[in-house]
C-alpha cells in the first residue's frame, strides 16, 4: 500500500520535472516554434488516436460481442423485434459515428495550424444547416415510427388464450401466484400479510379490524417463490406488483421488463419460444436457467433479487402443476384432504365445498 | 445578423450606472480585508473561483468514491486491509460491504450530478464569464450572488456530514425513488442519512435558484452598449439558457422532495400505497403513488441533463471558434438549437418512465419527443465539424479538450437514439448500456467542456499560465481511458448486465465479465490520478505558474480578454468597452482576428 503510494508520488514528481523542463525549453526557443512543435505532436496524435479508436472499436467487439444476448437467438417473439429494432438502430447510428468521428479527428489533423494557410471565412450556409436539419429529422422519424409499432404490440393486451401468473416482488425475492381451478386470482389484501403463512396477504378469512370478506376463489390459489413455470408456445401475462419498495421483473433473455409497484399493477406479456431445456443445448451452457433480475435499486440485497423462469412444454407444465397443493393448504394444513385424518372446522369444510 | 451598430437603451442605461459603479469599487478596493475579498467575496470573479475549488474537492471525493465501488465490481474476491483502515465498519476485513457499496454509488452520482457538474460547471463559469463576455461589472445582485455560493457551501456540509453518520448515508440511488427513499425500515441508508440528504439537497436547489435569477437577470439587463442578444458570445446563451431551465425546474424537483419529507416525517401517503415491509410488517399508508414522485423528479431529471451539458456545449462552441482561428459556423442555427434543446428539455423527461407501466400512448409522446432532441444536437455537431473545417487549428489543452467534448458528445449521443426509442428501451432499461451512454454523454463529456472551460480562462483567472504538457497529457489520457472505461460497457448491457449490483457471481447470465470489469478497474484508476496531475497543475500553477504577459493570449474576440491582466472588482478600469460586432470575426477579410470592439471598417465585407 505505502510501496505503491511511494510510486505513484515518485511517477507524478518525474511527470511534473519533465512539465517543467518542457517549459522552460519551450521559453527558450521561443512560444511561437514551441507552440509549432506541440501543434505538429499532437495534429499527429489526433489521427493516431483515430485509427487507435476504430481498431479498439473493432477489438473490443471481437472480445466481447460472444458474450452478449445477441449471439443467440432471442427468447421470445417479442424479443426477436427488439433485437431486428436493435440492429437496424446500430446500422444508422453507426454510420454517423464512423462518419463524424472520422471527420472530427481528420479535420483536426489536417486543419493543423499552418503559416501559409488562409482560413475560409464561412460564417454560415443556407443550404447545409438546412440539410442536416432534414436529413436526421427524415431518418429519426423512421426509427420512431419503427419503435412505436413494436413499442404498441408490446404494451398491448395480451390475447385471450395467454395463461396469468401473478409476480409479486419483496425484498429480496419474488414470488409467483397461479389462479388455480377456478381460473380466477382470488383477492388480497396487504394488510393481510404474514410474512410466514401467507406472503401476499389472501383473504382467505373474515378479518373485522380490516373490514374483509374471505374470498372464496383465494383456496385454490397455488403460491410459490423463486421459480416461476411458464409454457413454450403459450403465452403469457405476468401481472406485477410489489409487497414493499419498487422492484423490476427483468428478463433479459424474453427482452422484457417492467417494474414492480407497490400499490399500482402493472402488466407485461410474451410468448416464450424455447423451453429451458433446448436454451442449454442453443447456448451450449448446461447451467443455463432464464433468470429474473431486478433491475430496480430496492435495497442492499438488491444484487441477489433472482428469480427462475423455467419454460416447459405443456405436458410438463400439466404434471408439475397436478403436483402443486393450493397455498391455503400451507396455512391450514387441517384444510388439506390428504391430511383427512384430523377432523376439519366447519368453515373450511364450507369453503372447500364452494370450489 | 448584420453588423450595424444595434443601440439597446437599456446597454446605456446600465453603462450610465456602471460609470458611477466603478468610481464606487475604486473607493472600495482600499478597504478590502481578507474576509471581503477571499470569504464572503461579492466579485463575481472570486465567487466563480469559490464555486470552481469547491466543485473539484467534491469531483475528488465523488471520484475517489467511484474508485472505491470499482475496487469491488473489478476485483469482488480479493480484500484491500487499507480499505477498513480509510472505511472502518464500511469495509470490515478490507471488503467493502453492500451498505457501503451502494452509499457510494448513490453519493458519487448525487455528487458528481448536483454539486461538480451543475454548481462546479455552471456555477463557475456563469459567474466568471457572463459579466466580463457581456461587458458588466458584476452580477445584477451580488449579494444575491454570494448567498447562491454560501448556499452551495452549507449544502456541501450537510452532505459531507452525511458520510459520517452511524447509519451511513443515503444508499438508494441518486434518484432517491421511494418507497425505498421514503422508509428507514427498509434500507439503514433511508434514515438519517436520507433526512440529511434532503436538506443538503433542499439548500442546493435554494443555491441554484438565487443563482440562476441572477445569470438570467444579468444577461437581460447588464450587456454593454452594442451587446445586442445576437451579438452575444454563445457561451453567454448557454449560460442562459442553462440558468432559464434551471429555474423553471428545480422548484419541481423542490416540491418532489417536501412531499417526500411530508411522506417520511409526518406519515401522509403521496407516495406511498400498500407496503408491506419485513420485521415491521405492514405500513398504515393507502392511496399514494410512488410514481408520482418520479414524475416531480424527472421533471427537473431531465433538464438537468442539459443544464450539465448546455454550458459545456457553449463553451465548447466559443473555444473551437477561437483556436481553430475561424467564426463558429451558423451562428444562429446555434442559439436556435440551444433554444429548441432547452424547450424540448422539458417534454421528455418521461423517457426514464418507460417501464414503470405508464400509459403506451403517453409514452409514444414522449418517444417522438425525445427523438426529436436529436435534430439540434446533429445540427450541433455538424456545425462545431464546419468550424473546424478549413480552420488554422492551434491545438491548445483548452482546445484539445473541445475537439474530445465533440468525440464524447457523438458517441455518448447516438446511443440516445437508443434508449429514447422505448421499444428498445424495455431491454437496455437499467443495464450497463445506460451507465455507459449517460456518462459519456453527459458525464465525461461535460467534464470535457469544464477542463476545456478551466484550461482557456485560467490565465483570465489567476493571470498564470497552467503548464501545457501536463496539460496535454491530462486530455491524452483521459479521453483513451473515458473511451476504455465506457465502451467496453455497451457490450455489458447488451447483455442485459443490470446496474447497481453489488457483485454478479450468482448470476448465470452476467458473471461473464469478470475479466472485462477488472480491467475497467484497472483504467478508472489511472484515469483518476491522472485528474490529480491536473490538481497538482491548477493549484500550482496560482502561484509559481508563467506569469501572463498579453492580456489576450488566444488573440481571442471577446470581451474579457479587454480587461487588464487582472482584473479588480468592477473587471474594466475605466469606461466599459462599447461592442461593435459579434464575437467571431476570425479571418474575415484576411485578418487574423477582429475583438467584438473594433468599429466595423467602411470597405468591410459584409458575408455575415
Amino acid at each position: 500500500m505505502y510501496l505503491t503510494i511511494a510510486v505513484i508520488v515518485l511517477i507524478f514528481v518525474v511527470i511534473f520535472q519533465i512539465a517543467k523542463a518542457s517549459e522552460y525549453v519551450s521559453l527558450l526557443k521561443g512560444e511561437s516554434v514551441s507552440r509549432k512543435q506541440n501543434n505538429k505532436v499532437n495534429g499527429f496524435l489526433m489521427i493516431v488516436f483515430l485509427v487507435l479508436g476504430l481498431v479498439g472499436v473493432w477489438y473490443c467487439n471481437e472480445l466481447y460481442f460472444g458474450k452478449t444476448l445477441l449471439v443467440h437467438p432471442a427468447a421470445s417473439n417479442h424479443g426477436e423485434k427488439v433485437d431486428s429494432m436493435l440492429w437496424w438502430t446500430l446500422g444508422v447510428t453507426g454510420v454517423v459515428f464512423i462518419a463524424t468521428q472520422i471527420l472530427l479527428f481528420w479535420f483536426a489533423y489536417k486543419y493543423q495550424e499552418n503559416e501559409n494557410r488562409k482560413v475560409y471565412y464561412f460564417p454560415h450556409s443556407n443550404f447545409l444547416e438546412m440539410l442536416w436539419t432534414v436529413v436526421p429529422a427524415i431518418v429519426l422519424t423512421g426509427l420512431v415510427i419503427y419503435g412505436l409499432r413494436n413499442w404498441f404490440s408490446f404494451t398491448g393486451e395480451a390475447p385471450n388464450n395467454a395463461m396469468v401468473v401473478e409476480v409479486t416482488g419483496k425484498q429480496f425475492g419474488w414470488i409467483f401466484r397461479y389462479p388455480g381451478k377456478d381460473a380466477t386470482f382470488g383477492k388480497k389484501y396487504f394488510k393481510a400479510i404474514d410474512a410466514a403463512t401467507n406472503t401476499i396477504g389472501l383473504v382467505w378469512k373474515d378479518d373485522a379490524t380490516l373490514n374483509l370478506k374471505a374470498d372464496p376463489a383465494t383456496l385454490d390459489d397455488i403460491v410459490t417463490e423463486q421459480t416461476v413455470y411458464i409454457v413454450k408456445d403459450k403465452p403469457v401475462k405476468f401481472i406485477i406488483g410489489s409487497r414493499d419498495v419498487i422492484h423490476d421483473v427483468g428478463l433479459p433473455h424474453f427482452r422484457l421488463k417492467m417494474d414492480a409497484v407497490p400499490g399500482t399493477p402493472t402488466t407485461l406479456w410474451f410468448t416464450p419460444k424455447y423451453t429451458t431445456k433446448e436454451m442449454k443445448e442453443i447456448t451450449k451452457n448446461p447451467n443455463f436457467q432464464y433468470e429474473i433480475s431486478c433491475d430496480q435499486m430496492c435495497g442492499n440485497g438488491h444484487y441477489s433479487m433472482k428469480g427462475v423462469v423455467e419454460v416447459v412444454t405443456q405436458e410438463e407444465y400439466d404434471a408439475w402443476i397436478a403436483k402443486q397443493k393450493p397455498y391455503y393448504f400451507s396455512a391450514f394444513p387441517d384444510a388439506d384432504p390428504a391430511n383427512k385424518k384430523l377432523p376439519a372446522s366447519d368453515t373450511t369444510k364450507a369453503a372447500t365445498a364452494k370450489l | 445578423m448584420t453588423n450595424e451598430v444595434l443601440l439597446d437603451p437599456h446597454a446605456i442605461a446600465s453603462d450610465a450606472h456602471h460609470g458611477h459603479d466603478a468610481a464606487h469599487h475604486d473607493e472600495h478596493h482600499h478597504t478590502e480585508t481578507f474576509i471581503s475579498k477571499y470569504v464572503f467575496s461579492m466579485d463575481h470573479k472570486m465567487i466563480a473561483k469559490q464555486f470552481l475549488i469547491t466543485g473539484m474537492v467534491w469531483a475528488v471525493l465523488g471520484g475517489l468514491m467511484s474508485v472505491f465501488f470499482r475496487l469491488q465490481l473489478g476485483y469482488p474476491d480479493s480484500t484491500f486491509p487499507w480499505l477498513e483502515d480509510i472505511l472502518g465498519k464500511w469495509a470490515k476485513g478490507g471488503h467493502i460491504t453492500p451498505e457501503a457499496y451502494y452509499a457510494l454509488v448513490t453519493t458519487h452520482g448525487t455528487v458528481l450530478v448536483f454539486f461538480v457538474l451543475t454548481a462546479g460547471l455552471s456555477g463557475t463559469f456563469a459567474n466568471f464569464l457572463i459579466p466580463l463576455q457581456i461587458g458588466a461589472r458584476d452580477m445584477a445582485s451580488p449579494f444575491m450572488n454570494m448567498l447562491s455560493y454560501w448556499f452551495f457551501f452549507i449544502a456541501s456540509i450537510v452532505m459531507l456530514s452525511s458520510l459520517f453518520i452511524e447509519t451511513g448515508p443515503f444508499s438508494g440511488g441518486w434518484t432517491a425513488y421511494p418507497p425505498l427513499s421514503a422508509l428507514g425500515s427498509a434500507s439503514p441508508g433511508s434514515k438519517t442519512g436520507m433526512d440529511l440528504w434532503l436538506v443538503a439537497m433542499a439548500l442546493f436547489v435554494v443555491s441554484s435558484l438565487l443563482g440562476g435569477l441572477n445569470y438570467i437577470a444579468t444577461v437581460l439587463n447588464m450587456r454593454t452598449t452594442g451587446m445586442s442578444m445576437t451579438r452575444m458570445p454563445l457561451t453567454i446563451w448557454a449560460l442562459f439558457f442553462t440558468a432559464v431551465l434551471g429555474v423553471l425546474s428545480f422548484p419541481v424537483l423542490f416540491s418532489g422532495f417536501i412531499l417526500l419529507i411530508f411522506d417520511r416525517n409526518f406519515g401522509t401517503s403521496f407516495y406511498l400505497s400498500d407496503i408491506f415491509v419485513n420485521g415491521v410488517g405492514a405500513l398504515p399508508n393507502e392511496g399514494g403513488s410512488a410514481i408520482l414522485y418520479q414524475h416531480l423528479f424527472w421533471f427537473l431529471g431531465h433538464p438537468e441533463v442539459y443544464i450539465i451539458l448546455l454550458p459545456a456545449m457553449g463553451m465548447v462552441s466559443e473555444i473551437l471558434s477561437t483556436h481553430s482561428r475561424k467564426p463558429i459556423f451558423g451562428y444562429m442555427a446555434m442559439v436556435g438549437s440551444m433554444f429548441a434543446i432547452a424547450i424540448l428539455a422539458f417534454l421528455v423527461w418521461a423517457h426514464h418512465m418507460f417501464v414503470t407501466g405508464l400509459n403506451p400512448f403517453l409514452g409514444s409522446i414522449f418517444v417522438l419527443l425525445t427523438l426529436l432532441i436529436a435534430v439540434p444536437s446533429a445540427i450541433k455537431v455538424f456545425n462545431w465539424l464546419t468550424t473546424l473545417w478549413k480552420g488554422n487549428i492551434r491545438f491548445t489543452p483548452a482546445m484539445m479538450f473541445a475537439i474530445g467534448f465533440v468525440s464524447l458528445f457523438i458517441s455518448g449521443g447516438l446511443t440516445g437514439i437508443w434508449l429514447g426509442n422505448s421499444a428498445l428501451d424495455i431491454h437496455l432499461h437499467d443495464t450497463y448500456f445506460v451507465i455507459a451512454h449517460f456518462h459519456i454523454v453527459m458525464g465525461v463529456a461535460s467534464m470535457f467542456g469544464m477542463f476545456a472551460g478551466v484550461y482557456h480562462w485560467y490565465p483570465k483567472m489567476y493571470g498564470r499560465n497552467l503548464n501545457n504538457t501536463l496539460g496535454y497529457i491530462h486530455f491524452w489520457v483521459t479521453i483513451a481511458g473515458a473511451y476504455l472505461i465506457f465502451w467496453p460497457m455497451h457490450y455489458e448491457g447488451l447483455a442485459g448486465m443490470p446496474r447497481r449490483y453489488y457483485d454478479y457471481s450468482i448470476w448465470e447470465s452476467f458473471k461473464q465479465f469478470g475479466g472485462l470489469n477488472q480491467f475497467i478497474s484497472t483504467v478508472v484508476m489511472i484515469v483518476f490520478a491522472v485528474q490529480l496531475l491536473f490538481l497538482f497543475n491548477f493549484f500550482y500553477s496560482i502561484w509559481r505558474g508563467r506569469k501572463v504577459t498579453q492580456a489576450n493570449p488566444w488573440n481571442s474576440n471577446t470581451l474579457e480578454w479587454t480587461t487588464p491582466i487582472k482584473p479588480g472588482h468592477g473587471n474594466w478600469p475605466g469606461e466599459i468597452p462599447e461592442v461593435h460586432r459579434w464575437a467571431y470575426d476570425y479571418g474575415k477579410d484576411g485578418k487574423e482576428f477582429i475583438p467584438q470592439t473594433v468599429p466595423v471598417g467602411a470597405d468591410e465585407s459584409t458575408s455575415h
